[in-house]
């Protein structure tokens, strides 16, 4: 029997018992959807958190210190590079870093512990320095207020947990003016030196100048209050409770630990960096920018190997939810089978009929297995629909939920195309493969048998 | 005048069932020969093997021993795709309970053997359309069994068999829950297509006043065994 006609036949006999042919194409569909809610769900929050710790910089950035830092965020290993004379810090390494390919950012880390006045309170808190590049990050989603109008403003965000200790009310903070009380460092030459002697005495004779700390105040104003922490992926790893335009920072020369460390090595007007960030173009560059600082002498540190753990840990959460999404359609497949054994039963004598006029066995095996492929068909699209439905119902439950909590919504269900063909093109297998035994065992009966069933 | 070619020809054709450990011999030692063109009346009471007979004939059962040739082949030797074949291009087939498909209308049900036959679609309307013009049902076409008599049932089932133009057209009671006039017209049709057609009819029943009325020639089975044959008319 030619195609068209077949399926002709096998949609017109779904049609006939149509009330157990849709129950059955439902049962199919509850499971796809099963199925596709869960992995939409998997895929959903793998896209989420992927796309959170993208913006979030920490999977875009090389993190660099000095060889000759002990302090680094984590201590190079042994073998990681190739030995190469310890370097310094400096803005000389920062232009080299800037002119690196796929590096779209090289700013230093600029943290400090200071005292912030507001209202007659005076409190001890650490100040972190921000690029102007993390606005577009999803750090600062969800902030009361603004961010900085310009990379050099005089303004500062506060983190809520400070501000609620300067406040009992955090957003009536926003407008008014703090202030900072840092030491600001600056170098010293010899001949600008009152007291040579005691300066030789300090750094033996025929050295340069050392450095002076001076203190000082700045008075910022507060444009906005921050629940999270942003300040994890811009080059620090929290703690930060103040935060500042990074070019603002810098203005202030608030002396950092590795100023003695400069002055030791004696060339105190050269100041180096604790740290800087080095960010890329796309997560795929870090391995090769951060192999190019190593070479140049520098210890490095990115997250690259914990965005494979990550991927690791969906994959195999993709997997756990594929599998009990899979046995509601195994269950389904159950209800295929039953369906066109049952239908076998009942139309024995129409398969008598067909083979007395002439089909094939394998006729007989195609009709049935055709409409196995229809409930499939028909099952896979309602399937993913209804998949769809439920992956927008946990995401509207779950915004509700997150607004009650005053954070911002996530879309933690997503269906991707490749998804959605994939299970209907999987619940036309499953039904097909369901169907094997049905229209078997109908492409076996003998007519005269079929033809006496009554 | 010159003897009819042979079309079909059983040679001592024995057709057992099992019934757990008991053996029924349905068809006993049965060596038959039918003329090309002929209306055979195969007559005898229930559970005396002239419908297992048909059905062997028909190529919807094998035989458990002999051959039965039609055109030089032996069914009993053919594979299943060829003997489906052969049912599908050689043979009619009438049921005494009309076997009409309920589901579809009467010109669906009539257009099986071709869908079956993969006749080109356009052809199918054309070939339909004449198969029930000659039981006189064309107006009736788009009507579902249901809706029909009984007489129109069975003539819709005979524009059926006849609609892939077989050369043989096999009726087995075909008048047993018909009353005796559509009984008797259904018989005339089956006479009419012998004749316009040179179908050959073989015909099972248990009526002997019918048989010797439209059959040429009459095959009395009994027990399974072939008692008489050869009353010709």
């Amino acid at each position: 029997m030619k195609t068209r006609d077949l399926s002709e036949l096998a949609v017109r006999n779904l049609r006939e018992a149509v009330l157990r042919n849709s129950l059955t194409t439902l049962g199919v569909a509850v499971g796809v959807a099963s199925l596709v809610a869960m992995l939409s769900l998997g895929v959903g929050l793998q896209t989420l958190a992927s796309q959170r710790l993208t913006r979030s910089g920490l999977f875009d950035a090389v993190f660099v210190t000095s060889q000759r830092n002990f302090r680094g965020p984590r201590p190079p290993a042994p073998d990681s590079a190739p030995k190469k004379e310890s370097r310094s810090l400096d803005e000389d390494a920062r232009q080299q870093f800037s002119k690196l390919s796929n590096v779209t950012e090289v700013y230093p880390q600029i943290r400090f512990v200071t005292d912030v006045r507001y209202a007659g309170k005076s409190e001890t808190t650490s100040v972190l320095g921000l690029p102007d590049s993390s606005r577009s990050g999803g750090a600062f989603e969800g902030m009361k207020g603004a961010f900085f109008s310009s990379p050099t403003a005089n303004e500062a965000i506060l983190q809520i947990d400070f501000a609620k200790v300067l406040s009992d009310q955090p957003p009536s903070l926003i407008g008014k003016e703090l202030t900072l009380r840092y030491a600001e460092r600056a170098a010293l030459s010899k001949a600008a030196d009152d007291d040579e002697a005691l300066l030789d005495a300090m750094m033996g004779a025929g050295k340069p100048g050392g450095i002076s700390i001076v203190p000082r105040e700045k008075t910022l104003r507060i444009v906005g209050v921050i629940e999270s922490d942003p300040s994890a992926g811009i080059g620090g790893f929290g703690g930060a409770r103040v935060y500042l335009p990074l070019k603002t920072a810098e203005q202030l020369h608030v002396a950092q630990p590795d100023d003695l460390q400069a002055f030791l090595s004696g060339n105190p007007a050269k100041p180096s960096y604790m740290a800087l960030t080095v960010r890329v173009r796309s997560p795929k560059d870090v391995l090769q920018v951060e192999d190019s600082i190593k070479q140049m002498g520098f210890a490095t540190f990115s997250l690259l190997d914990a965005t494979k753990s990550l991927r690791l840990v969906f994959t195999v959460f993709d997997l756990f939810l594929g599998l009990f999404g899979s046995l509601a359609l195994t269950v389904a497949c159950l209800g295929i089978i039953n369906t066109l054994v049952m239908a076998i039963l009942e139309r024995r004598r129409e398969i008598g009929i067909l083979k007395a006029l002439g089909a094939t066995d394998r006729d007989v095996r195609s009709l049935f297995f055709a409409e196995a492929g229809v409930m499939g068909l028909f099952g896979g699209f309602f399937g993913v629909a209804l998949g769809w439905l439920i992956g927008s119902a946990l995401t509207w439950g779950t915004t509700i939920y997150l607004h009650r909590q005053n954070l911002p919504g996530v879309k933690i269900s997503y269906i991707p195309w490749w998804l959605a063909l994939g299970a209907i093109i999987f619940a036309i297998i499953v039904s097909l493969v369901a169907g094997l035994y049905p229209a078997a065992r109908a492409a076996r009966l003998n007519p005269v048998d079929a033809l006496r069933y009554e | 005048m010159p003897a009819a070619p042979t079309l079909i020809q059983a040679e001592s054709v024995i057709r057992e069932y099992r019934l757990g450990e008991t053996v029924i011999r349905a068809v006993d030692d049965v060596s038959l020969i039918v003329e090309k063109g002929e209306f055979l009346a195969l007559l005898g009471s229930s559970g005396s093997g002239k419908s297992t007979l048909l059905s062997l004939m028909a190529g919807l059962d094998r035989p458990t021993s002999g051959a039965i040739r039609v055109r030089d082949r032996n069914l009993a030797e053919l594979e299943a795709d060829e003997l489906a074949r052969y049912r599908r291009e050689t043979v009619g087939m009438v049921f005494q309970s009309f076997n009409l498909l309920p589901r579809m209308t009467l010109e669906e049900n009539v257009e099986l053997p071709l869908r079956l036959a993969e006749v080109d679609r356009h052809a199918r309307e054309s070939r339909v359309v004449e198969a029930l013009e000659r039981v006189r049902l064309g107006p009736r076409r788009r009507h579902r069994p249901s809706e029909l008599s009984g007489g129109e049932q069975q003539r819709g089932a005979l524009a059926r068999a006849l609609v892939n133009r077989p050369a043989i057209l096999f009726a087995d009671e075909p008048t047993g829950n018909l009353d005796s006039v559509n009984g008797e017209q259904i018989l005339l049709l089956l006479r009419e297509f012998q004749d316009s057609l040179g179908m050959t009819i073989i015909m099972v029943t248990h009526e002997r006043p019918l048989a010797e009325k439209f059959a040429n020639r009459i095959a009395l089975l009994s027990d399974g065994r072939l008692v008489s044959d050869g009353v010709r008319h």
